[in-house]
Parts: C-alpha cells; structure tokens; sequence
C-alpha cells in the first residue's frame, strides 16, 4: 500500500475514534449519572445534623430525583424483647414469609434477612465480661443497618446495592452480578448470598405472592420493607411485634417522628459505632 | 506470527494434550456449576470468597512481577535481560487470563459482567480493578507482539512502542495497588484493614513472579534450548531475594501489631491461621499447616537462594527448587493465609472454616492449566523467534 | 479453479444447512399464536400493538421507577382505575395465566425472559 493511503487511512482511523468516543464522553459530562449514581455518591456524612441533606441533583442530572429527605430507621427495644421470649422468632417467621425468604438446612447456603444472635455477637464492640443474666440468656435482632455511610455502597461495582432516597440501603437484583463484594464490605455480616436456586427451599404452595423470590447468583438482606414503606405501611417485622412496641420504625429526619421521641427518651446503643458506618437501627438495652 | 506454536516436538503435544485434558474437565465442571449455582463450591454465607478469588488476588501478583524485567531493561538499559524481558511480559498475559478467568468463575451472574461497565462505579475498587487489569493485559499483548515482531524483522521496535513500555511499568504497579486496595478500604474485616496490604502484596508479587520465571527459564533450557544466561538468572535470584526478605518482613510486622497491640481485631485472624483460634471450646486450625508451609518452603527458598553453594553452583537445579519453594511458598501466604483468613472471625465473632469441594478445585486446576496452555504457545512463539534470530 | 468439484459441492452442502429452517417447515412459519386475553377487561396499560412492542421497556421503565427512584405511586391508569407499577400485582392480575398468554407468543419466538425467575406468575 503506498504510504499516502496508509497516512489517509491513519487519520480516518483515528478520526473516528474520536468522534465516536468524543460524543459518548460529552454525552455522559453533560446528562450526568443515574439517580442511583448520584445518591451513592453523595456525601453521606449527615451524622452530626438531624436534618438530611438533600440529594445532590448535581452533575447536571437530567433524571428528577424527587427529594423527599426521609432517613429510615429502626429502635429495636431488647427489653421487650427479653420480656417476651417468644417475640423474636414471630419476627423473623413475618419477614421470612413476607419476602418469601428460602430456608436451605446446610448452613452454608442459608439465607436470612433478620436473625437472633447473642450480644456478643451483635454488640462486638461493647465488652462482654460478667454480663446480667438476662442479657445472658437472651438474644438480640439483628438486621441491616441500613447505615447512612454505608461501605457496601461504595463496594458495589455496578450500584446494584444503593442508597434510595428513603435513606434504605436497597438491593436491585436485576443489577448484581454476584460477585460479593458487599458481602465482605458489610463490617456487620448483614448479606447472605443465593449460593443456589432460591425455590429449592421454598415451599411454593406458601409464598407471599406480592413479593417475587430471588434468583440464584444474587445477594439479599432485609430492605426496611421498602415496598410496604413505600405504600406507607410498616414493615413486616413491625407489623408482627402489635402494640407491643418492641419494634419502632419511622423517619429519623423527621424531629416530631415517635422514633425521635423514643430516641430522645431512651439511652440507645448501636452496633460497630467507630467504623463511621452511621448505622439507622438503635438498640435500647 | 503464530505459525512458531504450531510445529513441537512429540513433548510439546504431549503437554498441550494433558493441558488441554485438565481444561476440559474444568470446564466440564463449571457447567455443572453454571446450572446449580455457586453452591456447587465450598464458599458460605460466612467465607464469602473462596479459591477462585484467592488465585485470582495472587496471579495478579504473579502479572505484576514481570515488571521486575522490564523496568531494568528498558528504563535503565540493564541490556543482560535483553532476552528475557518477552518471558516477562507473556508471563503477565497469561496471569491475567487467568485471573480474568476465575473472576468470571467466581461471579453468580456472570452473564451480567458488562453492568461492570455499563453502570461504572467510580467510588468501587472492583471498577478499577476491571480498568486497570484489562488495560495492562492490553498493553503487554501490544507491546510483547510488537517488539517481538520487530525483533523477528531486524529492525528497531517503532519509538511510539516505547510510550506503551513506560506506561505498563506504572500500570503493572497499579494493578497489584488497586488489587490490595480492594481488601484494605473494607471497614469490617480488621486483618485486612492495613495499610502495609498494598506494599506487601507488591513485594510478594516482584518476589513470586520473578520466581516463576527464573523456574520456567531453567526448563526452557533443558527443553527448549533456550538459554536466559547466567548473569541474567543471577540478577532476577538477587531481585527474588530481596523482594521475599521484604515481604516476610512485612508480614512479621503485622504479626508484631496484632499480638504486641494484643486487639483481638488484629490478633485473633493470625491466631487462627498460624496456630489455631480457640472458639466456644473448639480449635479451628484447619489452614495452620498450610501457614507453616509457607513458612518452612520460605526458609528453604532463600537459603538455596543465599548460600553461596547453591546459589554459585554450575548445577543450577538448587536455584530451580530455591525459586520453587519461594513461589510455592507466596502462593499459601497470599493465596491460601490472606484471603481466606480475612473471614475469620466473621464480623459476628463466629468461626466458619472453608473447605473447597472437589468440583471447585478442579475448576481452579482447569484455570491455571488454561494459564500453563497459554504461557507454553507464547513462549513456544517467542523461542521460536529468537532461535530464528540467531540462525 | 482448483478442486472445483469440493468446493461447490461443499458450498451446496452450506447454503442447504443455512437455510434448513426454511425449507424443512416447507415455508411454513407455524400458526400465529393465539393468546387468551382477559374476559373482563378490553383496555390496558397501552393499545395491543404498542404493548406487543414495547411492553419491555415498559416493564424496565417501571422497575427503575420503583426499585431506584423509590416511586411506587398508582400512576397507572387503565380504564379509569389507577393501579400500581408492577408486573405479579398489576399486569398479572388481569392476565391471569402466563401459560395462555405470556408464554404463547413467547414461545412461538423462541423467547425465554428471565424475569419468571423470580418474579411469581399466579399459580395455574
């Protein structure tokens, strides 16, 4: 090939590229990220103010995020707890059945969205020499903490875990690819993974019809009952404790909420407080 | 090019054959696991990565430690590694085949691996990991291919080739960086939130890469004539040695700030690899003799590598099984002791122990005899050249 | 040209392996599937052929409403009644079996969503 047409050819090559390459990266500049994207990477670092920020509607988004400035939370009263001993199982029995949540027995498959674990195991940063007998002798729930600053958000490589506007730390199972990241980011072992087909374990007669299951090859964990929140229901969990109130559930942005009330009345504690995670569930002890 | 892989001798067939023989069951097996689920491994909801990511944190290793020849060669004209600098760079292709591979094993989706890219995530290390593992896997295939060509031709490789040179050295320290930076950002996994992860990784990598060539060298002479030179070797065992003394320092310093510090965060992962965790009346020790493998092959390796009567001697099999030892020994520090160890205690302060099951490890086998296949038809095409060079 | 005989008769042997489907059907394509619509209702989300078309992207549309932006309003009105973005709760309570309808066309096209893996058809 004489050395002109190579030259020629070069430039339209290289010309091409450019063009092609040069409009998508406009593009993106110009019409910013996914509302998913913005929410993830806003600064989460609210702790200190009671009000939330509101969602950066930054980088030019052309997607509406609407912004309603809710921050979910959860007070889980141990006393209640410990007051009715069968309360913590009639929990996780709702949430399972509610999100039709498989039950594999080898352990290593297990999937489980809320659960009872000793204080030891919850509270791994409080000490656990010569404690009470209650405490002793009665389990804690546990669940996603659905933390504000939340390292599984940051680990997810595709945003299939992320932030949503309610401040619920939120799993979209069409996105993961399962590669498990969040599951060693989660500093409170909150994930669990969908080693195998979910409806092996599930009894197909009894599920919840208004809630898919999962497919094999994703992660899931408690989601604050996002689609009963969203319909201004409580979740499940809730639900399931009556009026018993060992379970509060509501707005932690909002100053009148019950949940700030109770905040405000009861000494809380939570789980892993120096890793900054700014967890939303609070334990009255 | 590729005509040089296409005529061997019945040894070179024989091996591509039994090479091929494991990837078959391999992928035999991952079909089994592409059905059921990655249930058919040993991973659980507790040890959440298991062999398939410990391979692929140690192979990216292995692919960075082939700058260890060409930084020396082509920023500071040390011209002895002339002939080996191209071992360096299909080295790096191969290991990160492999380690594109097993990430591809490891993913529950991995029909949806593009949403990788589709939804980049800039705040994920994962995203850079894809950026920069892909990118150094192009840049060794362009700059491998062309100045072997180039050299094949008589002629000087092309100035604009060497812009790519420069740019892998830093990208094949970026990618071990972003590797261990997966690791080290995580906020609940104590053993791994340190910062000495990333240089220890790095000095692992330039120790065990290296190491591995030095191996293949001395098989290359045997069965390839192929003859790295004896100065050449000599270098890359100096390299090897200090680059293992520095990671084994490293490691011991992470075992003076867990039990000196005595926080059970930092102490008590060491604990369970290296002598076993006491838990609720049980000891968990299952992965204590690989720990102390590593420590023992580690001793062996840089004594044959040090002592002057096995490092000088005209049988060079001592530093063979010198190099051997130490890579062996890297792969259950890294492979083995890093990743599975960052799951124990879980971040409820339970103890899960993790067992590969058998379809999982023939998988693994498969992938590193896909790697070992690849890594022979490069080398056979860059030996192929050379011997045409010379002739 | 060379070893003409092989060549063209190799080339018959592809262009009939290629065009197997077309001649081994005899040209027939099969019946039209025939899905059973809803006896209770004539209207829907939008007209036949826009759904036909475009009831995926309708259906990704939703989920990102839903899942991402948190919007679960009953924004979808169909004859009147307002219902919610969902496929199980809303699209399936009309089109009550997924073997007559969903599956008819789907089948026919060789087309197998994935969704069925999770989200719940109503049992039949």
């Amino acid at each position: 090939m004489d050395k002109k047409r190579r030259d020629f050819l070069k430039i339209a090559g290289v010309s091409t590229l450019a063009g092609l390459g040069g409009t998508t990266v406009v593009d993106r500049l110009v019409s910013g990220t996914s509302p998913g994207q913005a929410r993830a990477s806003k600064k989460a670092d609210s702790g200190h103010d009671g009000e939330h920020e509101t969602v950066a509607k930054g980088h030019g988004t052309v997607e509406e995020v609407a912004k309603s400035g809710n921050r979910f939370g959860m007070i889980v009263d141990l006393r209640k707890f410990k007051e009715n001993p069968a309360l913590g199982d009639k929990v996780v029995e709702a949430c399972h059945s509610t999100h039709n949540v498989p039950d594999f027995p080898e352990k290593k498959d297990v999937i489980k969205w809320t659960w009872l674990t000793g204080y030891g195991n919850a509270f791994t940063e409080h000490s656990n020499l010569y404690k009470d007998q209650l405490t002793l002798d009665n389990d804690v729930l546990v669940m996603c903490n659905h933390c504000d600053n939340p390292p599984c958000v940051r680990a997810c490589p595709t945003s299939a875990t992320f932030k949503n506007k309610d401040g619920i730390v939120a799993m979209d199972y069409h996105r993961c690819i399962g590669c498990r990241f969040c599951m060693a980011a989660c500093p409170y072992g909150m994930r669990s993974f969908n080693w195998r087909d979910p409806r092996a374990g599930l009894d197909m007669n009894k599920l919840n019809n208004e809630f898919p299951t999962r497919m094999r090859g994703v992660v899931e964990k408690c989601n604050f009952c996002a689609e009963r929140v969203g319909l201004g229901k409580q979740p499940a969990c809730v639900e399931a404790c009556g009026n018993s109130k060992a379970l509060i559930f509501g707005n932690l942005n909002d100053p009148d909420s019950e949940i700030r009330k109770v905040l405000k009345a009861n000494y809380t504690i939570q789980r892993k407080p120096s890793l900054g995670t700014h967890p939303s569930v609070f334990y009255i002890v | 090019m590729f005509e040089k892989a296409l005529k061997g001798n019945n040894y070179y067939w024989v091996w591509l054959a039994f090479l091929g023989a494991l990837m078959s069951i391999a992928a035999f097996c991952y079909i089994r696991q592409f059905n059921y689920g990655l249930g058919l491994t040993g991973m659980s909801r507790d040890v959440s990565w298991g062999l398939y990511i410990s391979q692929f944190t140690f192979l990216v290793g292995v692919a960075a430690g082939g700058v260890m020849l060409v930084l020396p060669y082509y920023v500071h004209n040390y011209k002895v590694f002339g002939r080996i600098t191209i071992l360096g760079e299909f080295l790096a292709i191969s290991a990160l085949l492999m380690c594109l591979t097993f990430i591809v094993a490891d993913l529950g989706q991995p029909l949806r691996m593009l949403n990788v890219i589709f939804y980049a995530q800039p705040k994920s290390m994962l995203f850079y990991d894809m950026i920069v593992l892909n990118g150094y896997l192009f840049l060794n295939i362009l700059c491998g291919w062309v100045i072997l060509t180039a050299e094949r031709n008589g002629e000087h490789p092309p100035k604009w080739i060497y812009f790519f040179v420069y740019l892998s050295i830093p990208f094949a320290v970026s990618i071990h960086t972003v590797t261990a930076m997966l690791y080290c950002g995580l906020p609940g996994r104590h053993f791994w939130l340190s910062a000495i992860v990333a240089p220890r990784f790095l000095a692992s990598a330039f120790a065990a890469g290296p190491a591995l060539i030095v191996v293949i060298a001395l098989i290359l002479r045997r069965v390839a004539n192929y003859d790295a030179g004896k100065e050449a070797i000599n270098k890359m065992v100096t390299i090897i040695i200090y680059a293992a003394l520095i990671n084994v320092f490293f490691v011991g310093l992470e075992f003076f700030v867990g039990f000196y510090s005595d926080i059970p965060g930092h102490k008590h992962t060491l604990q369970y690899l290296f002598f076993g965790l006491e838990h609720h009346g049980h000891v968990y020790n299952n992965l204590v003799p690989y720990m102390w493998g590593f420590v023992v092959l580690f001793i062996i390796g840089i004594t044959l590598l040090c002592v002057p009567y096995t490092r000088n001697n005209t049988n060079d099999i001592w530093i063979g099984i010198g190099c051997a030892s130490i890579f062996i020994s890297f792969w259950l520090d890294k492979g083995v002791g890093f990743v599975l160890g960052g799951f124990v205690p879980t971040p409820l302060e339970e103890v899960v122990e993790y067992y590969p099951n058998v379809n999982e490890i023939f998988i693994t086998i498969g992938v590193w005899a896909m790697g070992a296949f690849i890594l022979t038809v490069l080398y056979k095409i860059a030996i192929g050249v050379e011997h045409e060079i010379e002739a | 040209m060379y070893d003409s005989g092989k060549i063209i008769a190799g080339l018959i042997i592809f262009v009939l392996f290629v065009t197997f489907p077309i001649w081994y059907n005899h040209g027939d394509a099969g019946a039209v599937p025939k899905v059973e619509l809803p006896k209770d209702t004539k209207e829907c989300v939008l007209p036949a052929d826009e759904m036909r078309a475009e009831h995926m992207q309708l259906l990704n549309e939703w989920r990102d409403k839903v899942l991402r932006t948190a919007d679960r309003s009953f924004d979808v009105k169909i004859a009147g009644k307002e219902y919610q973005k969902s496929l199980s709760n809303t699209c399936m309570q009309c089109h009550t079996s997924k073997k007559k309808f969903c599956d008819q066309c789907h089948d026919y096209t060789s087309v197998s969503p994935y969704c069925w893996d999770c989200h719940l058809a109503p049992v039949e």
